[in-house]
């Protein structure tokens, strides 16, 4: 029987630990801090599994391999909305429209009846709306919460200990998924700070994550139900100051405001504000030396990469099938 | 070539380092282009921080010219402690200074800018003054030390292209000692080849190259573009004229029904 230790207890090393338990394996996971909270970047994850418009700007492989997300999310946790996705411009930055339309696929461009049907807090106010029917949307506390629950209950044992990957993989394999916190192992690794806030506001009701383009600060709102709302993201390369800016914050919140003037009444319940892992061309890879594996850099993509992470982790394991995104050099 | 505060640059092309859509790309774009100068904008939060360092050593690797900017500040105090920050950071007197003055257009505050260039090149700094097309005021920030001035194109990430020909020909040739480089507006190369045509010494773009599609080879084009304009100035192009001028003599040829 294989066993494997898998060190990180966020949304890679999860998905890493619920693949493995299900091909059999003998799985055990330590953090140093088990409590799912603000101390780890999945904890102020958007929760959007929308493929599509990360084509926007991310590379081919975040597409194709983000559309196993929704799936998996949802055979693994119930957490999953499956209600598309929407993007929306002010009618100032229209050519933003046009030019997201022409960068993605999988979207039907809507009118305003057909916006005021699908999110009838927005239909006044764009007349214009790109819709990504595909896509999906998730709950990733809920869906935290859920898969540590079940994995649990199959006997996955979860041990709070601050190690070293590398001494695990003396005895046995070791799979690394801190995340930042591996930097120090990992030296072209970089964070990126990503600023978010979650409000409260009962006066607006959306079905699905919409996202207001802008040249300069562009937002997502994903509505968690029950009048609760994520707003994010900031992504600034060079800056990781533990705080949220106050430039940020009015940034994000004008953007809110700007989506739907009710927001002006939202309280704010949270504001996050952490490092997102990633490598100099924003994509994830899987390092393996003997028996220690290193999944990380899934930038702004955890969520949505983290199943295929895992599917090539296990398939590595398995079948000895070696990883699309294997990283050769560090081996 | 003029020189930029006595350094040579083997070509006219500076090129932003934001919002490419990721560091590979970016490395890409600038091997592609061959640009001989990267901005890179500062915000004051970062550059205290072990994680804030790895962007810099990325943009510090790409082996060019660093010209750190003061890009969103808007008052004078606040460009002169980020410029002082980047001097830290990147361990250079260059700085590209801009003071904004309005949000929608991202226009200077020309009276800010003048006072802050001031400030700086008092304390040892080489400005370079992100300006408008405005005579006077590239009169005074040149008595404040300047010796680069950077009118706009259009407003900052617009794409618009040159939009004042009047104003930025009569810049040209009151101050034709002076190196001057287009900041801002660009969309296309063949408006960077037509601000070289003007006789201007550099273009400084972003947007243009890093929202492309294929940043890298939008940073070719504008490469080749930024060539072919230079050249075409240096070769002295012809004065247009109303009337068509044939290229070959029509008289003694023989003309058949």
């Amino acid at each position: 029987m294989i066993s494997a230790t898998i060190i990180g207890a966020g949304v890679a090393g999860l998905c890493v630990a619920r693949e493995l338990c299900d091909r059999g394996a003998k799985v055990k996971v330590i953090d140093r801090n088990l409590t799912q909270g603000p101390h780890a970047c999945s904890w102020w994850a958007g929760g959007m599994l929308a493929p599509f418009c990360e084509g926007e700007s991310a590379e081919e492989p975040v597409v194709r391999l983000g559309q196993e997300a929704a799936d998996w999310w949802a055979a693994k946790t119930d957490a999953v909305n499956k209600r598309g996705s929407l993007v929306v411009s002010m009618s100032r930055d229209v050519s933003e429209l046009t030019r997201f339309a022409r960068r993605t696929d999988g979207h039907q461009q809507l009118s305003q009846a057909r916006i005021k049907e699908l999110e009838p807090d927005l239909g006044d106010r764009f007349a214009k709306a790109l819709f990504f029917e595909a896509e999906a949307h998730l709950a990733p506390r809920k869906a935290l919460a859920t898969l540590q629950d079940r994995l649990k209950s199959d006997g996955v044992l979860f041990e709070e200990e601050d190690a070293d990957p590398a001494e695990y993989a003396q005895n046995g394999l070791s799979i690394d998924c801190r995340g930042f916190a591996a930097k120090d192992d990992m030296p072209t690794m970089r964070g990126v700070k990503g600023e978010m806030l979650i409000l409260s506001c009962t006066d607006v009701t959306l079905h699905r994550p919409v996202r207001l383009l802008h040249p300069r600060i562009p937002l997502y709102i994903v509505p968690r139900g029950d009048g609760i709302f994520m707003l994010g993201a900031t992504q600034i390369e060079g800056a990781a100051g533990p705080h949220v800016t106050a430039r940020s914050m009015l940034e994000l919140l004008s953007s809110a405001y700007a989506l739907n003037p009710a927001f002006g009444e939202a309280e704010i319940l949270e504001i996050g504000v952490d490092s997102r892992p990633a490598f100099p061309n924003n994509l994830p890879r899987i390092q393996r030396k003997d028996q220690l594996i290193r999944v990380n850099g899934l930038f702004r993509h955890g969520f949505l990469l983290a199943p295929a992470m895992a599917r090539m982790v296990g398939e590595m394991i398995f079948e000895n099938k070696t990883p699309e995104v294997m990283d050769e050099a560090a081996a | 070539m003029r020189d930029f505060y006595g350094t040579t640059l083997p070509n006219g092309f500076m090129l932003g380092t934001a919002q490419y859509p990721s560091p590979a790309i970016l490395a890409d774009a600038f091997e592609r282009s061959g640009a001989s100068v990267a901005t890179v904008s500062l915000r004051r939060e970062s550059g205290h921080d072990k994680a804030g360092q790895d962007f810099w050593k990325l943009i510090q690797d790409l082996g060019v010219h660093i010209l750190p900017n003061t890009a969103g500040c808007h008052s004078v105090k606040e460009a002169v402690t980020t410029a002082h920050m980047a001097r830290e950071v990147f361990d250079t007197k260059w700085i590209k200074l801009e003071v904004i003055g309005e949000e929608d257009t991202l226009q200077p505050d020309v009276f800010g800018l003048v006072e802050a260039a001031r400030i700086l090149t008092e304390d040892g700094f080489q400005v370079f003054p992100y300006t408008t097309e405005d005579l006077v005021v590239a009169d005074k920030l040149l008595s404040a030390g300047c010796q680069v001035l950077m009118p706009w194109g259009a407003p900052i990430g617009s794409g618009l292209g040159l939009n004042n020909l009047f104003g930025l020909r009569a810049m040209r040739a009151h101050f034709p000692e002076i190196p001057l480089v287009i900041d801002a507006g660009l969309g296309l190369p063949s408006q960077a080849a037509q601000a070289m045509e003007l006789g201007f010494d550099a273009v400084l773009l972003n947007t243009a190259v890093a929202n492309a599609g294929d940043p890298a080879l939008m940073a070719q084009a504008f490469a080749l573009a930024i060539k072919a304009g230079q050249e075409a100035a240096l070769a002295d192009p012809m004065e247009p004229r109303d009337m068509a001028a044939p290229s070959t003599p029509v008289i003694g040829k023989a003309f058949l029904e």
